[in-house]
This record gives C-alpha cells, sequence and structure tokens, in this order.
C-alpha cells in the first residue's frame, strides 16, 4: 500500500525551496489613507450619548430605590419564578417540537395532517390570546373529567402556573417543531444511506446518525428561542402568576417607583439573557465536533493564549 | 498482478452470490433500468461501466434495497431482495428486516457519506456496536485493525473535515469492512477524488479482490477494471449491453455502443 498523501508532501518541495534563499527586499512604507468621515461619525454619536446619559441626569429617578430593591426577597422570587416558568415551558416546547417534527415528517398522512393543524393554530393565534383562553378555560369546563383517571374542578387544576405553563410550552412548541424539522431535514440524504447501509434501523438512524447532525442547525435558533421564552414569560403575569414583572410592578404600584422597578426588572432580564448566552455558546461549540477543523476558542482559552504570548519573549 | 486470478469460480458453477432477472426501476416516468440480467459469483469482481445516466448506480443501489425494484427478481445469497416468497405471493419486508439483510453487503458511496460528528475510528465502530451489538473494546479493537489495514492507524483520532478525500473514502472502506459483509458494493468510489488520489483506494480495493472478497464496483476506472475485474458488463440506457472478461470487452468490443463509448474514456 503506498503512502498517505500527507507523508508525499515533504520529500516533493524539500529540495528546490531549501536551497534557494530569499531575495533581499524593503518593506513598503506609505502614507495611509486618513479616513476622517469615521472621526466625525465618532464624534457624533459620543455627543449623541453623552446628551442621552444628561438627560438621564435631570429625571426625576431615585438611582438609590434600584439599589435597594435589587435584591429584595420578592424580587428575587420573582425573578426564579421567571427562569421556572421558562425553563419548564421550554422543556416542554423541545418535546413537544420533536415530536410533531417527526409527525409532519412521517409518511403517515394523519400524522402529518394533526401537526400541520397543530403548528398552524398555535403559531397563528398570539401567545397573549392562549394565556388568557387556558386561563380561563373554567367559564366552558366546569370540571376535568379523563374517565376513570382523573377528575376535578378546573379552577382547581388551572393555577396560575399551570395556565403558564400550557400557553407558553405549547405555543413554543410549535416553533420548536419547524426549527427541529428544518435541521432533520438539513442532514445530508447520504448520512441516512450510509447508515441503512450499515444494516441500521430507520430508529437507531434518527437517534445516531440524524439528530446529532441537526442539533447543530437546530441548537442556535433554539437558544434565541430561549432567550425570547425569559421575556416572553413576562406576559404571564395576565394570568396571576408572580413572575419578575409582576413582582417588581407591584412593589413600583405600591411604593410609587414605578420607573425604578421597570429598572430592576431590565436590570435582571438582562443578567439572565447574558448567562443563557454563554450557555448558548458552550453547547454550540459541542455540537460543532467535526464539523469545523478546529473549535472556536472559549474566552477563557482566549485570555489564557493571550497572556502566554505576553509572557514569552518574541523571537527574532 | 498481472495475469487474472485463475484460482477464482467462474460465474454459473456455484450459487451465485448475486442474481438478477430482469429487474426494471422507475423513479415516476423515468424508465431506468429496463430488464437487467446478471450474475455474480463469490469472490468475483464485476465491474460495471457505461455513461452517466445509465442506471449503473441505480441498479448497485437496488442490490441492498436503497432502491426498491419496481418488476423482476434480485437475489443476494440465494435471498431475495426486499421480499419474501410465500406461495407465489411476495411480501415486502420489514424495515427490521430490510436492516438485518443489509449487515452482510458493505457498501461505498462516490460522496463518501463518512458520519461528520464522529471521529474515523467511531465511524469504523458504529456498524459493529450499534448493530452486531459488539462490545465498545472489542469493535474499537477490530476497528484499529482495519485502519491499520487501510493505511490510516495514525488518523483513527481525526474527523472526517480534517482528512483528505483518499483518506475518508479508505475510512469509508474500513467502516463497510467492520460489518465483515459477503457482498461489497462500490459506487464510483474514485469519482471525487483528486487524480493522485484515486490510487491509495485502488489499492486497497486491489487488496480485497485478493483477499477473495465478492466486489460490484462501478466505475470509470478502467485499467482497475481491466487489472482486477473478473467480468466487466457494459451497461447503456438502462440495459446491459455486453458483458465478459474484461480484457475481451474492452479489447475486441462486439458492439457499436461498447466501442463508442470505450473510444471516449480509453
Amino acid at each position: 500500500m503506498s503512502d498517505t498523501e500527507a507523508g508525499r508532501t515533504p520529500e516533493g518541495t524539500a529540495g528546490p525551496s531549501q536551497a534557494a534563499p530569499a531575495s533581499p527586499y524593503e518593506a513598503i512604507r506609505a502614507i495611509p489613507v486618513r479616513h476622517y468621515g469615521r472621526w466625525v461619525a465618532a464624534v457624533v454619536v459620543v455627543v449623541l450619548l453623552g446628551w442621552l446619559a444628561y438627560g438621564f441626569s435631570q429625571g426625576k429617578i431615585i438611582w438609590s430605590t434600584v439599589g435597594d430593591k435589587l435584591f429584595d426577597h420578592t424580587v428575587l422570587t420573582g425573578v426564579w419564578h421567571t427562569v421556572l416558568i421558562s425553563v419548564c415551558a421550554m422543556a416542554m416546547g423541545l418535546v413537544l417540537g420533536v415530536l410533531f417534527a417527526v409527525m409532519r415528517l412521517s409518511r403517515n398522512p394523519v400524522t402529518g395532517a394533526v401537526s400541520w393543524l397543530y403548528i398552524w393554530f398555535f403559531r397563528g393565534t398570539p401567545v397573549y390570546v392562549q394565556l388568557l383562553m387556558w386561563f380561563n378555560l373554567s367559564l366552558i369546563f366546569h370540571t376535568i373529567n379523563l374517565g376513570p383517571i382523573y377528575k376535578n374542578d378546573t379552577v382547581a387544576v388551572m393555577t396560575p402556573f399551570v395556565a403558564a405553563l400550557l400557553g407558553l410550552g405549547l405555543n413554543e412548541g410549535a416553533y420548536m417543531a419547524e426549527i427541529v424539522r428544518a435541521g432533520i431535514q438539513s442532514v445530508d440524504e447520504g448520512q441516512t444511506e450510509a447508515s441503512h447501509a450499515l444494516g441500521m434501523t430507520g430508529a437507531q438512524t434518527m437517534r445516531r446518525i440524524v439528530l446529532p447532525q441537526a442539533m447543530r442547525v437546530i441548537i442556535p435558533p433554539t437558544g434565541n428561542e430561549f432567550i425570547n421564552m425569559l421575556k416572553t414569560s413576562s406576559l404571564v403575569s395576565v394570568v396571576q402568576y408572580s413572575e419578575l414583572l409582576r413582582a417588581t410592578s407591584d412593589i413600583g404600584i405600591s411604593s410609587n417607583a414605578i420607573m425604578e422597578m421597570y429598572f430592576v426588572a431590565s436590570i435582571w432580564y438582562l443578567v439572565l439573557t447574558s448567562v443563557f448566552s454563554v450557555g448558548q455558546f458552550y453547547l454550540e461549540r459541542r455540537y460543532a465536533r467535526g464539523s469545523l477543523r478546529s473549535l472556536p476558542l472559549t474566552p477563557w482559552q482566549k485570555v489564557r493564549a493571550n497572556l502566554t504570548t505576553l509572557r514569552r519573549p518574541k523571537v527574532a | 498482478m498481472s495475469t487474472p486470478d485463475m484460482t477464482k469460480p467462474v460465474a454459473g458453477g456455484v450459487e451465485p452470490m448475486v442474481r438478477a432477472e430482469n429487474v426494471h426501476k422507475s423513479f415516476g416516468a423515468a424508465h431506468i433500468l429496463k430488464g437487467i440480467d446478471l450474475e455474480v459469483a463469490p469472490r468475483e469482481v464485476c465491474c460495471l461501466i457505461g455513461p452517466s445516466g445509465s442506471g449503473k448506480s441505480t441498479f448497485l443501489r437496488c442490490i441492498n434495497h436503497l432502491e426498491q425494484i419496481n418488476a423482476g427478481r434480485l437475489w443476494v445469497d440465494g435471498d431475495l431482495v426486499g421480499y419474501r416468497q410465500r406461495g407465489d405471493r411476495l411480501h415486502e419486508l420489514r424495515d427490521r428486516e430490510v436492516a438485518a439483510k443489509r449487515r452482510d453487503i458493505g457498501m461505498v458511496f462516490q460522496r463518501f457519506n463518512l458520519f461528520p460528528h464522529m471521529t474515523a475510528i467511531e465511524n469504523v465502530m458504529e456498524g459493529p456496536v450499534q448493530v452486531r451489538r459488539e462490545s465498545k473494546a472489542v469493535a474499537r479493537e477490530r476497528a484499529a485493525a482495519l485502519l491499520d489495514r487501510v493505511g490510516l492507524a495514525d488518523k483513527a483520532g481525526s474527523y472526517p473535515s480534517q482528512l483528505s478525500g483518499g483518506q475518508q473514502q479508505r475510512v469509508a472502506i474500513a467502516r463497510a469492512l467492520a460489518m465483515e459483509p459477503k457482498l461489497m458494493l462500490f459506487d464510483e468510489p474514485t469519482s471525487a477524488l483528486d487524480p493522485e488520489l484515486v490510487g491509495d483506494v485502488l489499492d486497497v480495493m486491489r487488496g480485497l479482490a485478493e483477499d477473495g472478497m465478492t466486489m460490484i464496483v462501478v466505475t470509470h476506472e478502467m485499467g482497475f477494471a481491466r487489472e482486477v475485474g473478473d467480468a466487466l458488463v457494459f451497461m447503456d440506457d438502462g440495459m446491459v449491453v455486453e458483458s465478459g472478461h474484461p480484457r475481451e470487452v474492452l479489447g475486441n468490443p462486439q458492439h457499436e455502443r461498447t466501442r463508442a463509448f470505450l473510444s471516449k474514456v480509453l
């Protein structure tokens, strides 16, 4: 068997390139183009920013209230509830999304049509309306009766949390179904064929070959969906669930610091979305294995790489 | 290898590994295969040549049921492909049964189709671990030996994107061999490779042929067909135009269409 092609190259190129010395040269020294436009733009933007900052400094904002209430017990409970409802609704959306995506792609026309209907309804109506409908379900069904399995009053079942979870989760499922479907369809047909040729069944092929590759396409939009979910969860205050927005605005009304408490809410939303953006980076990095020749450096690796180059003396 | 291996049995003497009888295949209105009759004996290397669109690849894909045939009969090692015969009625095989049949048939694709999210050795281990339920330790050991056999022992931990086309195709061959198939199908295995990388892949295939593997090779490599092939089949427009020993078909083609094709590629 002949050598690998990598092994051949040194042999072929070794002779001439090493023998011939590089001819002497003088580096070009030219006067760089002056970008006056960039200077003007920078000055204009800085002035506008300063103006905005000045405006805020003149507003009737009690900044100490913002600081005091940031770690208020009620606010922290609101933050926790926002995370809880977002994670639960997103988990529900993911499970439903995979389920309905597979149904939509199946060759069974009935499951395909049902999946289409689900997506059509839950993506086609505002999530706000859906939340209100779940919350008011008791107006049309007094009891929830699942035959011999379960029976209870709708009012007792449909707590604010349940209404919020159903509203957000079912809505998210419709969006996730389309994201998962796009991911599955993005995987090359040849992958399925190669897997089948090895003797793998359809289910094995989906689990071992198609879904791991689809994940690379699915994760970035799913991260966006989750960050959206953190913010959309503020709508569930309408069903009396005391998440971040409801907790802060209640305090704001009772203590007459309405805008201050919205600032508190915004700070916490920014913290949450920032933290989950970092998580998304690492998740994307993990599923990029094999598709990139070298993985992007994590921020920590970048810092370390910069430190080591600083420390190491330059070799001429 | 200048003379053909005379110890190999000639088709017709024993139960053929592959037998096709009047195989037809259509995609919608397009009639791709128009009655293929073919026999490939065990340990035989059969090369399929012909212009693009002649149905070579489609026929190859019918053999492991990646495509379902519309008419005729196709047997692999005495078993009908894709169907079970009860009395005079045919029953389609279930997904699981089709998968079980495919275990014994290795396939190598023009575009390699390695699993990009797995390293070379994980690609080779995937079939044995998932399909044959081998332990990972055993599968890893065998996979390492197979990678060594195709000359890539040092690339076990590389992802496909880090390998050249020729290296990827050799990993793909190792992946197919890991299932210990009784028949190997090659679908233009060197067509997507740079010319300088073709030789390594053909060397691996030549080694396989010398070890007695039954192979059906769709190829444009006439040199390989002449030196390694035991039989050469020329297809055009969904039909077998001419077949025989490679030297005879290449050296003394009987049909006008064969002569026209060979004059362009030789």
